[in-house]
């Protein structure tokens, strides 16, 4: 039907259209605001013409050069922050799809509970964590005061502000990956297994030799989307610290928002044109990589 | 392969140590939104004592938790509708035409809907602000169709690709044309496709929260999730109206979840990843 191309793009003209107005033009609005020094002040009012000015490459070159001392540090915890959650995600996801990957009772009972975290809203996941890990009356610290153990302030005290926010949205993550994972085992040819089996492997050999070479595919794939979202994700670091204490654990979209909720439009659109770069950067080199291996 | 006793008996240990670590948030909020203030507020550890549905009633009479649900409930409806009807042709096209952009037009779809929403927020905002469309619905729901619509493309393309060819030639050979086809035939095959990503464009602008915590100033304005953060305040927290709300919240996104969560799954691997 290739022919035919004028008919497959009136199909797709009202979305393009639409799509050109809500996200190309802001867009395009949002990269000319970063080679300005636009903010709520000089923004322009009712009462009062605008007085921003045209700065050139100032906001970028002040963002990588490090002479804005935020970018960095925040970046480097967004990077630990999305490492270290896709690895749980990762792991714990495929040692799940595993175990779930077997002929036994209860199976889809199982699948039911652990899928659980995926049907809830995420702010409602964090508030359901905050209250738990509340320093006064939460659960956690209820439990360790039975058992004569000192109370711990967990929002507010090294190392434990990093690892709470890590250990609610593992708890998120999990089971997309879990459920995508069980996917990819599930149309691994049985016959590969019975092969290896008949040729003497153990359990374990078939894991390295079968098991993950077949996952290969959906691994990459699910591995890419859950950088990206973990990159992404907004709600658990503000609800659960609200970046604090001081900013610390503030990853690079949460860091952006609050730029822009002090009015800093500008710079604020300029971190959001850096993260979508390095997300794009990002996508493209892991893409050809995971392609050539 | 047959298990043994011991290999079983570890599935089942690391099976159960996983589900409770699932379930028990869930159990925790729903608990504690049955106790009375005395026991949310205390340091000794009750599962229930005297159950209440004072949280309930307090959320539902005072405050605006009601007139949040309606907003919520008028800002995921509209979004859904707008995004599935303008998804449905472009999805269309993209399963069914192999055309020069196709494959350039699906990979802009892919990356709108992973990108950031904080990128479009500074931009939208200045935007609706000339507009004055801040502090409206309607913000909520151009915002929301920039990440609806894609996801709706992406769900429904996996939903066309399913339909055999031959029912379209039959259509064809009847003397419909393409529009023809596509709104006769295609459309009312995939009912059950469309349902399924509407709810789910429902679900995910029932959740949002930055664009809505961004772009609403007046509580009365506000949807569920930006209301709800509202409670939590550093020097006074009402637990027991956040674990209501919470489970008010979940329930009915829930049972959707469990009925459709097959459907999600194959939209979101099939549909979303593969060209």
């Amino acid at each position: 039907m290739g022919s035919r191309g004028w008919v497959a793009w009136a199909f797709m003209a009202p979305v393009l259209l639409v799509m050109a107005l809500i996200v190309f033009y802001p867009m395009a609005i949002g990269v000319f605001q970063t080679f300005t020094n636009i903010d709520n002040l000089n923004q322009g009012t009712r009462f009062r013409p605008p007085s921003w000015e045209f700065v050139g490459l100032q906001n970028y070159i002040d963002i990588l050069t490090g002479k804005d001392t935020k970018f960095y540090p925040v970046l480097a915890w967004t990077v630990v922050w999305t490492v270290v959650n896709v690895f749980f995600h990762y792991t714990l996801g495929l040692l799940l799809a595993l175990t779930l990957n077997q002929r036994f009772r209860g199976r889809t009972s199982y699948r039911m509970l652990l899928l659980l975290p995926w049907a809830v809203p995420a702010y409602i996941t964090a508030i359901a964590w905050l209250f738990i890990f509340n320093g006064e009356y939460g659960l956690l610290n209820n439990v360790l005061g039975a058992f004569g153990m000192p109370r711990v302030a967990w929002l507010s005290t090294f190392p434990w502000y990093y690892i709470m926010p890590i250990i609610v949205n593992v708890w998120l993550g999990i089971p997309f990956m879990m459920v995508a994972l069980l996917g990819g085992l599930q149309s691994i040819p049985g016959d590969l297994y019975e092969a290896a089996q008949m040729d003497g492997a153990s359990r374990t050999q078939s894991f390295w030799n079968i098991t993950l070479p077949q996952l290969r595919s959906v691994s990459s794939t699910v591995i890419l989307l859950g950088c990206i979202w973990t990159f992404n994700i907004f709600v658990v670091i503000y609800f659960i610290t609200g970046g604090g204490p001081g900013g610390k654990t503030d990853i690079l979209v949460t860091y952006t928002y609050n730029g822009f909720t002090l009015g800093q439009y500008a710079i604020a659109a300029t971190y959001g044109v850096i993260i979508f770069s390095l997300l794009l950067v990002f996508s493209a080199v892991y893409r050809r990589v995971a392609r050539e291996s | 392969m047959k298990m043994s006793r011991r290999h079983l008996a570890l599935t089942h240990v690391i099976l159960i140590i996983f589900a409770i670590w699932s379930v028990f948030p869930v159990f925790w909020t729903l608990v504690t939104s049955f106790k009375p203030e005395s026991q949310i507020f205390s340091t000794q550890i009750k599962v229930i004592d005297q159950p209440t549905l004072q949280n309930y009633i307090d959320l539902l009479t005072r405050g605006d938790f009601v007139q949040w649900a309606i907003n919520s409930l008028f800002v995921s409806l509209v979004t859904t509708v707008f995004a599935v009807f303008l998804a449905a042709t472009c999805a269309y096209a993209i399963s069914r035409f192999r055309f020069r952009g196709r494959s350039a037009s699906l990979y802009l779809f892919l990356v709108a809907q992973m990108f950031p929403a904080v990128i479009l927020l500074i931009p939208l905002f200045s935007i609706f602000t000339n507009l004055k469309l801040i502090d409206t619905p309607w913000a909520l729901v151009l915002s929301y169709a920039t990440f609806a619509i894609p996801f709706c493309i992406l769900m429904l393309k996996g939903f066309f690709d399913t339909i055999p060819y031959e029912l379209e030639e039959a259509g064809r050979v009847d003397g419909l044309g393409p529009f023809g086809t596509f709104w006769r035939i295609v459309i009312p095959l995939s009912v059950p496709g469309l349902a399924v990503t509407a709810f789910f464009a429902f679900i995910t602008a029932w959740n949002e929260f930055l664009f809505a915590r961004s772009f609403l100033t007046s509580e009365e304005a506000f949807t569920l999730p930006v209301g709800m953060a509202t409670f939590i305040d550093p020097f006074n927290q009402p637990w027991g109206l956040l674990t209501a709300g919470s489970v008010l919240i979940t329930i009915p996104v829930m049972i959707f979840f469990f009925v459709a969560q097959r459907f999600l799954i194959s939209g979101m691997t099939t549909g979303g990843v593969k060209g």
